[in-house]
């Protein structure tokens, strides 16, 4: 596979930096310029990357305002100019989403970090785009709510950026995606205009604008405020730690835990490599000798815990699991999760560095894609370490590389595109929870065809016709929206006389 | 007017490549059987999906459906229930409230109208059950969208665009949506005789709880006299339900719980199995619990919280009969045809609670003189009709179906 390669820089947006800059200066209060714009290589180079750290690139300049009508002024300077720009929350992002560009303006939504208001009446929270995803959580944890999605940076992500990536999280199995949870935005559009969609009640009265809007990483524009649905918190909750002998097995057991009937908050497995890794760093007390590990997770009323508890236990009896611990408290559920959650850090102590997969596979498809895995894994000569959602089939494979050898972070590129296209071979996606960006940009095709990506781009048209926001994110071919917008009239015409007619 | 019944996606895409070639427009319908809402189409063609049907793939270890849009949704929950799993948005059946029979709407029909029932509260809309999808675009060209994993972050969502767009922005011929096992015990605790403010308390204290409710509905005592299980028609009063689903265990000990919180609210009943299941259906599909004299039938979606404020204006203001869904986030209004079915009165109480209200049933007359769906700010408006310029840029799908611009 080529490297992948952002658009070329305008020379033109280049030579008029300082223009840009002061008059980007010239939309906050004097005073305060140097806190909401940021132009100086040094500064600059904290926004040069987000959690894809193997891609880097220092924005034109960094602005960082702190109100809707800061943001939407920022917007329409941009807009009037001609000036690209890439939003960023926390810059978390696993697929470089928030990756900057030479000729773009970064805007970053960080000073956006108050929630406004929490609405128990009608179980909703109204937040800044900056406020992170586990402040929410806290926010209403004593009165005994919380908020669904639990992407594994829910410590310091942001909410927009969350609503940006339609981020998962290990309990999506049972609450879902970001996508399920929102109810509204605030958003600003790239020429200034702010728009509000949706609200606090349910379903939209027009076309669904926040259902494509939520997972179009900041290419339909920029998010300043969000409504969040959230939930009651479950009365109990216990975790099964359970050890099987095959990967096969644990496969099994996850597909008759499903067939049964039980959605579990959160399923998850780890390959042997995965176990010994975060065994070694959290010492969670995972059995070594197994060689796959399956963490289930279930809540809600404790009559109904108690219940599947029990029918869980049986079933992996069945599939022949070789250990079973049940938790008896919170301290030894959470123990149970420790590793699981350090898995990406107890993987970065035993390799200099690590590539981390993102695909979805059907669930049944499970142990032939490890098996196949292992047999790329020996080819490209690269160790594989397995974390998987098992539940909804989201696979993380954390390929084992150190750059400091040359060629071999190209090495491990490539052997992780061939993970995705597998993923895609046996009816699975590109990405289940860390979105396109510009990672996996390249392989779209390998889901969708070109008329696919064309009607997906259209969405673009509608909303930022000049591809100001975020250009050379999630889509391999830039298209003008002139040329998508044309019709082909095709040939043809009534009658048809094979057509079955009124 | 000519009429298809295409049996193909080829033949779909003909139909529609050729009225795109003479620059026809065409009304996008699965049966027809929810002809009635929206405003009326002009179209030179009538494309009936109805025949493009069948079940094509179903892996009930993997919860996921695929059918052609135009397989009737009484074969799919057919098919599901032989294998004790459901569609968890619990769609409505709302042939009947237009004169059509029951059981007769589509796939399709169900998700070109994101149309979810008492559950949506818990288990969410149609929309989010939708995992990706086959259509046929504005130019002519058949589309994929999404795919048959529920975790799929993988581009721009189209499905959730295509669901709810009543057939303005393409054709769909093929649609996969996520199967969920069905629970395996139905109960329904009913406490009698709250007025809409307390029923609105009430439902939002049960939904607050850990519980876990998966339908909470209120019936005036005019509502709950046409219900057919006897708890609810012989209660001579208002009756709000309060549904638990679940393993037998726990469904049992939610319900005494339950009990218990809204034991302060009033005199409660409990309804189990098959009466349960009646009630909820009665509620869902709402035609037998609303007096049709030919009356105007409105959908508002609310902030719950403001569910019997609006409903007690609007019922004062227009006379309308009522009825409250999804905690009191849903309003169903029976109101007189009048000028304009009262659509100012009701769209001047949405513009101060947020929400949209929706005219789901109306001589067509009316549906072409009031607009059916939410009038939305100018930005959004605007958002909408580029949308709809982009996806069909010929302007042939169904045109005005949704408003003078979609």
């Amino acid at each position: 596979m080529a490297p992948m390669q952002l658009p070329e820089p305008d020379p033109e947006i280049l030579g008029r930096r300082e223009e840009i800059i002061a008059g980007l200066s010239a939309l906050f209060p004097p005073h305060r310029v140097s806190d909401h714009v940021i132009s100086d290589t040094a500064s600059m180079r904290v926004f040069e990357c987000d959690g894809l750290s193997a891609y880097r690139q220092l924005p034109l300049v960094v602005v960082l305002p702190e109100t809707t009508d800061q943001v939407s002024k920022v917007l329409e300077f941009c807009h009037q100019g001609g000036v690209k720009v890439v939003a960023r929350g926390a810059g978390t992002s696993l697929s470089g989403g928030a990756l900057p560009l030479a000729d773009a303006v970064v805007l970053g939504l960080g000073k956006f970090n108050r929630i406004l208001d929490i609405d128990y009446a009608n179980r909703c929270v109204v937040a800044e785009a900056g406020v992170a995803n586990m402040a929410i959580t806290d926010a209403v944890a004593s009165d005994g709510f919380f908020y669904g999605p639990d992407p594994s940076s829910q410590v310091v992500c942001s909410v927009g950026g969350n609503i940006a990536e339609n981020s998962g999280g290990v309990h999506c199995l049972k609450y879902g995606l970001t996508t399920n949870n929102v109810l509204g935005v605030k958003m600003v559009l790239i020429d200034g205009r702010v728009v509000e969609i949706g609200g606090r009640h349910l379903d939209s009265g027009g076309y669904d604008l926040l259902g494509v809007i939520t997972g179009s990483e900041g290419l339909l524009g920029v998010i300043t405020e969000v409504t969040l649905r959230i939930l009651a918190s479950p009365e109990d909750v216990c975790a099964l730690l359970l050890g099987f002998p095959s990967a096969a097995a644990a496969g099994e057991c996850v597909a008759s835990i499903i067939g049964s009937g039980v959605i579990p908050a959160g399923m998850e497995m780890m390959d042997r490599p995965a176990i010994h890794a975060t065994e070694e760093f959290v010492h969670a007390g995972y059995p070594l000798d197994a060689e796959a590990l399956l963490i289930v997770e279930l809540d809600g009323p404790a009559a109904e815990v108690e219940y599947l508890v029990r029918r869980v236990q049986d079933l992996a009896a069945e599939a022949g699991a070789n250990y079973t611990r049940i938790s008896q408290n919170d301290a030894e559920r959470e123990r149970f999760w420790a590793g699981r959650k350090n898995a990406f850090p107890a993987i970065g102590r035993i390799s200099p560095d690590y590539y981390c997969m993102d695909g979805t596979i059907p669930r049944a498809r499970l142990a032939e894609v490890l098996d196949r895995i292992s047999e790329l894994s020996e080819t490209y000569g690269l160790s594989v370490a397995n974390v998987f959602h098992a539940g909804d089939g989201n696979l993380h494979p954390l390929i084992l590389y150190d750059a400091n050898v040359p060629g071999e972070l190209e090495k491990t590129e490539e052997f992780g595109s061939e993970i995705l296209r597998l993923c895609v071979e046996v009816g699975g996606v590109l990405t289940g929870e860390h979105g396109v960006g510009v990672e996996k940009r390249d392989l779209m095709g390998a889901m969708f065809t070109d008329i696919d990506l064309e009607q997906q781009q259209r969405i673009k048209c509608a909303f930022d016709p000049d591809q100001l926001l975020n250009p050379g994110k999630v889509f391999p071919k830039l298209h003008r929206c002139v040329e998508l917008g044309r019709a082909h009239v095709h040939g043809g015409k009534i009658p048809f006389p094979h057509l079955p007619r009124l | 007017m000519q009429g298809f019944h295409p049996e193909t996606e080829g033949q779909a895409t003909d139909v529609v490549r050729a009225a795109l070639s003479e620059n026809q427009a065409i009304n996008v319908m699965g049966s027809g059987s929810k002809q009635g809402w929206g405003a009326p189409v002009a179209a030179e063609v009538e494309l009936h999906l109805s025949a493009l049907q069948g079940i094509e793939s179903y892996e009930p270890e993997e919860l996921v459906l695929t059918a052609k849009a135009g397989t009737a949704m009484a074969e799919i929950e057919q098919a599901l229930g032989k294998n004790d799993q459901t569609l968890a948005f619990e769609p409505p059946d709302l042939g009947p409230l237009y004169g059509a029979a029951a059981g007769s709407g589509t796939l399709g029909g169900i998700i070109a109208c994101n149309l979810s029932g008492p559950a949506r509260i818990r288990s969410g809309a149609a929309r989010d059950h939708v995992l990706g999808l086959d259509a046929i675009g504005g130019r002519g060209e058949l589309f994929h969208a999404g795919g048959r994993v529920v975790k799929n972050v993988t581009g721009f969502d189209l499905s959730k665009v295509m669901a709810g767009s009543f057939g303005t922005l393409g054709v769909m011929t093929s649609i996969t949506v996520r199967a969920l096992p069905a629970p395996e015990k139905r109960r329904t605790v009913l406490i009698f005789g709250l007025d809409w403010e307390r029923a609105v308390e009430a439902m939002g204290a049960a939904l607050r709880s850990p519980h876990d409710i998966n339908g909470a509905a209120h019936l005036p005592a005019g509502a709950a006299a046409l219900s057919e299980p006897g708890y609810v028609s012989g209660a001579h009063q208002s009756v709000t339900a309060l549904r638990i689903e679940g393993p037998g265990p726990s469904a049992a000990a939610r319900c005494a719980a339950l009990r218990k919180l809204l034991a302060p609210f009033g005199e409660i009943e409990e309804l189990r199995g098959h009466n349960s299941s009646l009630l909820w259906r009665e509620v869902r599909d709402v035609a037998a619990l609303l007096p049709d004299a030919g009356n105007c039938i409105w959908r508002l979606s609310v902030p719950p919280a403001s569910g019997a404020a609006v409903t007690e204006a609007l019922i004062a203001a227009t006379g309308a009969e009522a009825l409250m869904d999804w905690g009191g986030g849903l309003i169903w209004l029976s109101v007189a045809p009048g000028l304009d079915a009262s659509a100012g009165t009701l769209r001047a109480a949405i513009a101060e609670c947020g929400g949209h209200a929706t005219l789901l049933r109306a001589p067509e007359a009316l549906r072409a003189a009031v607009p059916v769906f939410q009038p939305a700010d100018a930005v959004t408006e605007q958002l909408a009709a580029r949308l709809k310029g982009v996806f069909d840029p010929a302007g042939i799908f169904n045109p005005g179906r949704m408003s003078a611009g979609a």
